[in-house]
């Protein structure tokens, strides 16, 4: 009951901040220099005054700023509305439905692999420190952490598409190819290898070294040594009683960096041409088409905050005292 | 009859940035099954390496036996496997530590830290161990155990984690308990309680109980029989009434005069507190040929700084290691 | 376990600097990052050139026609380049990692020193800007507000000091409690000078520590901006060089290769003396 209602809260706040997203993107968008309506008329090849007059009229642009926000927190609250694009004449949520799955699939596998990946060698280098695995953690740690990512993706693009062609170049899935459900999906996942390794790189290295830490720390811990004096396996003592305490560090830092992937995300997506909300946010914003970039700024801040709600609920599973702190 | 456990000539040697130091230099001693030994002695005297020594707990790479043996029922654990040791920890031997806030794993429930090891020794189900797990939380004589059974450590006070402490400790009723400050970390009240505990849950399963301390109070209520831990070596030991009447060691002496009340009764003219002067000396020094007390000891001389004092006997297997045993 | 010796007390800023100094990665790193910043103030003296200039034909491969690095798509010198973006990218990584450190240790010293109402509105607003997408945020300031270098350093700082904030808080919270605040507190010392001259300097080592790595992290986000084009038109980036030569990898993947090893040789260093100052700072590490 008491963790039904913090979720609860949870979902409250988030909604609040969303909104807070709204107000300031949809004020930064409007109060930027430069009149959208000139954009909006460029866009169509330009026109007169008169026709600039019904583009304002159209756009609702002639009415106070506060109405004009008003009305667009109400569409987006009320009736899921973020407004039409004027570059792509389709409705922004359209457009973004479109790209958004890309987006998705990108990110959380990169998350859950780095996740992954990152706690299996964590835990293994943490139990030999002085190994071979211990120096890899290090090497990535480093690695990851200094590569541009933009530049990680390009090299892998000239290693193992175009100097040794085991993957595609670019996109999200090749439209030759014919079969079921099963082939599709590995026709996606055949693409998908690329990028995910090349965005997940970074945050394996981020958690690889953090769980390295706190494994170690919590192996060195007196409930550890109480383990042991129960008797406990080796595996006992290690998957069970300190994995579980180690894993929280890592849940926390990876509910953090949600941004950070996201970001991360437009530019892999810009090395391999994914069909995602980066490429569209980069196209929508050289072409200042505002609704479409401030429904990109809503979708992603969305991404960001369910992903830490995600974080927070596993992070309750795991540790029994995040919740009764709250 | 044979001791249950009988510890010769034991030598655990631990690593450190300056060279190999000896922690534990040369210490034999016997437990009876059912008997109370109590370790005495101030921090850093090898008390709580001892523990570790027996259950095969030595930090990984940093400390080992180096010589001597740790015979239990006829068995040396000294040399015993790793996996042997498994099956002993937490079965025939088990131990609780200093600091119940932090002893228990945090984020399982206490019913699965009891259970557990149920499961790991007795061969119980889940059901059964969780069932089982709810009547020791009762016997440790904490209130509601069908609830309690269900809370997570941070949910409980110091003294109540000590309490499940204990219960995981003597689940499998083992042949020995090692607590090593049981209740140092805890208020005073709760430390009569957790002695009387102890005691109590000791008689009922017959197990043999070495008590870590350095509270002088809690050896002369709780143990039969004493040893008195200086930098790693055996200073004293004896039964403890006999020690504390007429300890033949200095730092026996020094430790005892700390203790009021093991002195006089309220209604006598107390005798002014006195402390042992000094502090332990590092562990650089552990392995020299000499008194290692001579530094806080107003009877040091020469012979003392020189050699490592051999032990001398006494009434009623009371030794002494020290060259003025005979007069102190 | 025992009592040590008792040794000469050191200052902890000298036993700092000896840790520092054994840590062979750190002085390295140290040492590579000192050649980096020469290369940006020297090198165009050393090697005079104009990085917008055509000086050859476009694509020349490294060491022919005595371009060392060889040229890029418009057949710039690619050594030139690479000098006057060394410039931006350390200006603009020291400016931005300037501003985060900024805003992060006032909101964070704000929130963490009063607590209450202050520190429950400061930490909201720290979530707030931790959930938008940093990236993609900046980007937009870029383009909107125009793509100059004090528009880009802004739009760096103004997504990235939540971290700084956050780490400035916790300690403040921590050492707030401790015995001698309490005491200056009962001495009658201003709020002011128990944040920034009681609790601050003894809460720097960990920000230090983030500091530096925000320089690494600040280079690493212009390089970002300027590979998706974002940046001033004006001035030679190293990401930009990497965002414009990115068509033609096929043909010259130099182009894009040599200016990704400096951005990374550039940001390893960083970070290798921002671990060595954590593991020199961090008195719990210290001990093993």
């Amino acid at each position: 009951m008491t963790i039904f209602l913090a979720i609860l809260q949870r979902f409250f706040y988030a909604g609040v901040l969303l909104v807070a997203v709204l107000v300031l993107n949809f004020s930064m968008l409007h109060l930027a220099p430069g009149d959208i309506a000139d954009t909006i008329a460029q866009a169509s090849g330009g026109a007169d005054a008169d026709v600039m007059e019904q583009i304002r009229k159209d756009y609702g642009l002639d009415q106070p700023f506060l109405v004009q926000l008003g009305k667009y927190i109400g569409g987006v609250l009320f009736s899921f509305d973020l407004g039409y694009s004027f570059f792509y004449n389709q409705p922004v949520t359209t457009l973004i439905f479109e790209k958004l799955p890309a987006t998705l699939l990108l990110v959380f596998t990169a998350q859950i692999l780095a996740l992954v990946v990152g706690v299996l060698l964590g835990v293994y280098s943490a139990r030999n420190p002085k190994g071979i695995v211990s120096y890899l953690v290090t090497f990535i740690a480093l690695f990851g952490y200094a590569a541009p990512v933009f530049w990680t993706g390009i090299l892998l693009l000239i290693a193992f598409s175009l100097k040794i062609p085991l993957f595609p170049v670019a996109g999200m899935y090749d439209v030759t190819v014919e079969g079921g459900f099963f082939v599709q999906v590995l026709n996606v996942g055949r693409h998908l290898i690329l990028p995910v390794l090349t965005l997940a790189s970074i945050f394996l290295a981020l958690y690889s070294r953090l769980c390295r830490a706190s494994m170690m720390e919590v192996l060195g811990s007196d409930y550890v040594r109480t383990a042991k004096a129960k008797g406990l396996s080796e595996r006992e003592v290690v998957l069970k009683h300190a994995l579980k305490n180690s894993m929280s560090p890592v849940v926390t830092l990876a509910g953090l960096q949600f941004s950070a992937v996201v970001s991360g995300a437009v530019l892999v997506e810009t090395v391999y041409s994914w069909p995602g909300l980066g490429t569209l946010a980069l196209q929508s914003i050289i072409a200042r088409d505002t609704p479409t970039i401030l429904g990109i700024l809503f979708f992603s801040a969305l991404v960001v905050i369910v992903g830490n709600l995600l974080t927070d609920i596993v992070l309750r599973m795991i540790d029994p005292r995040v919740a009764s702190k709250a | 009859m044979m001791p249950l456990l009988k510890i010769d000539n034991l030598r655990i040697e631990l690593t450190t940035r300056d060279g190999i130091a000896p922690v534990i230099d040369d210490l034999s001693l016997e437990l009876g099954a059912g008997e109370t030994l109590s370790f005495v002695g101030e921090s850093g005297c090898g008390k709580s390496m001892t523990a570790l020594g027996i259950m095969g707990l030595l930090p990984e790479k940093v400390g080992r036996i180096a010589s001597g043996t740790v015979m239990f029922n006829g068995e040396d654990l000294a040399q015993a496997s790793d996996a042997r040791l498994r099956e002993i920890r937490g079965n025939d031997i088990s131990m609780i530590f200093q600091e119940p806030m932090t002893s228990l794993n945090p984020v399982f429930t206490i019913g699965e830290q009891i259970a557990e090891v149920l499961r790991r020794h007795q061969n119980l189900s889940n059901r059964a161990a969780w069932s089982k797990a709810t009547e020791l939380l009762d016997a440790v004589r904490i209130p509601n155990p069908k609830a309690r059974v269900n809370d997570y450590p941070h949910q409980m006070s110091g003294g109540q984690r000590q309490r499940v402490m204990i219960a995981i400790a003597l689940a499998c009723e083992p042949k020995i308990l090692i607590a090593d400050e049981p209740t140092t970390a805890l208020d005073v009240t709760v430390q009569a309680q957790i002695f009387d505990l102890l005691r109590d849950l000791g008689k009922q399963t017959g197990t043999a109980t070495i008590l870590i301390t350095h509270d002088m109070g809690a050896v002369a209520e709780m143990a039969e029989r004493m040893i008195v831990m200086y930098a790693g070596r055996k200073a004293e030991d004896g039964p403890v009434e006999q020690i504390i009447d007429h300890p033949r060691h200095p730092y026996t002496k020094g430790l005892i005069s700390c203790v009021p009340h093991l002195m006089a009764s309220l209604s006598d003219d107390r005798p002014e507190l006195v402390e042992v002067s000094g502090i332990v000396p590092s562990l650089k020094s552990f392995g020299r040929d000499e008194c290692l007390f001579a530094s806080r000891c107003d009877r040091a001389d020469d012979k003392c700084r020189s050699q490592r004092p051999p032990e001398m006997g006494f009434a009623n297997n009371q030794n002494s290691a020290c060259w003025h045993a005979g007069d102190v | 376990m025992s009592i040590e010796p008792i040794e000469t007390a050191r200052s902890p800023f000298a036993e700092a600097f000896e840790m520092f100094r054994k840590n062979h990665a750190a002085v390295a790193g140290l040492v590579l990052l000192f050649l980096i910043v020469l290369g940006g103030l020297l090198g165009p003296g050393i090697y005079p050139g104009d990085p917008f200039e055509m000086v050859w034909a476009p694509f020349t491969p490294p060491g022919e026609e005595g371009y060392l690095l060889g040229t890029d798509y418009l057949g710039r010198d690619l050594l030139s380049m690479l000098i006057y973006g060394a410039r931006v990218s350390i200006a603009i990584g020291l400016a931005a990692a300037f501003l985060t450190v900024f805003i992060g240790i006032t909101v964070g010293a704000l929130a963490g020193f009063y607590g209450g109402l202050i520190e429950e509105i400061l930490m909201r607003i720290t979530e707030f800007f931790q959930v938008l997408p940093t990236l993609l945020f900046s980007m937009v300031i870029v383009a909107l507000f125009g793509a100059s270098l004090p528009m880009i350093t802004l739009a760096i700082g103004l997504v990235s000091w939540p971290a700084v904030a956050r780490i400035t808080r916790s300690e403040f919270l921590r050492i707030r409690e401790l015995e001698y605040v309490t005491a200056a507190r009962a001495c009658g010392v201003s709020n002011w000078k128990l944040m920034f001259k009681v609790i601050l300097p003894n809460a720097l080592p960990p920000i230090i520590v983030q500091a530096a790595l925000m320089v690494g992290s600040a280079i690493l986000f212009e390089a970002g901006l300027s590979f998706l084009g974002l940046t001033d038109p004006n001035i030679v980036s190293w990401g930009q060089i990497i965002g414009s030569n990115r068509p033609y990898i096929l043909d010259a993947s130099y182009t894009v290769t040599i200016p990704g090893v400096a951005i990374f040789l550039t940001v390893l260093a960083i970070s290798l003396v921002g671990d060595g100052l954590n593991d020199a700072l961090n008195p719990k590490l210290r001990q093993r």
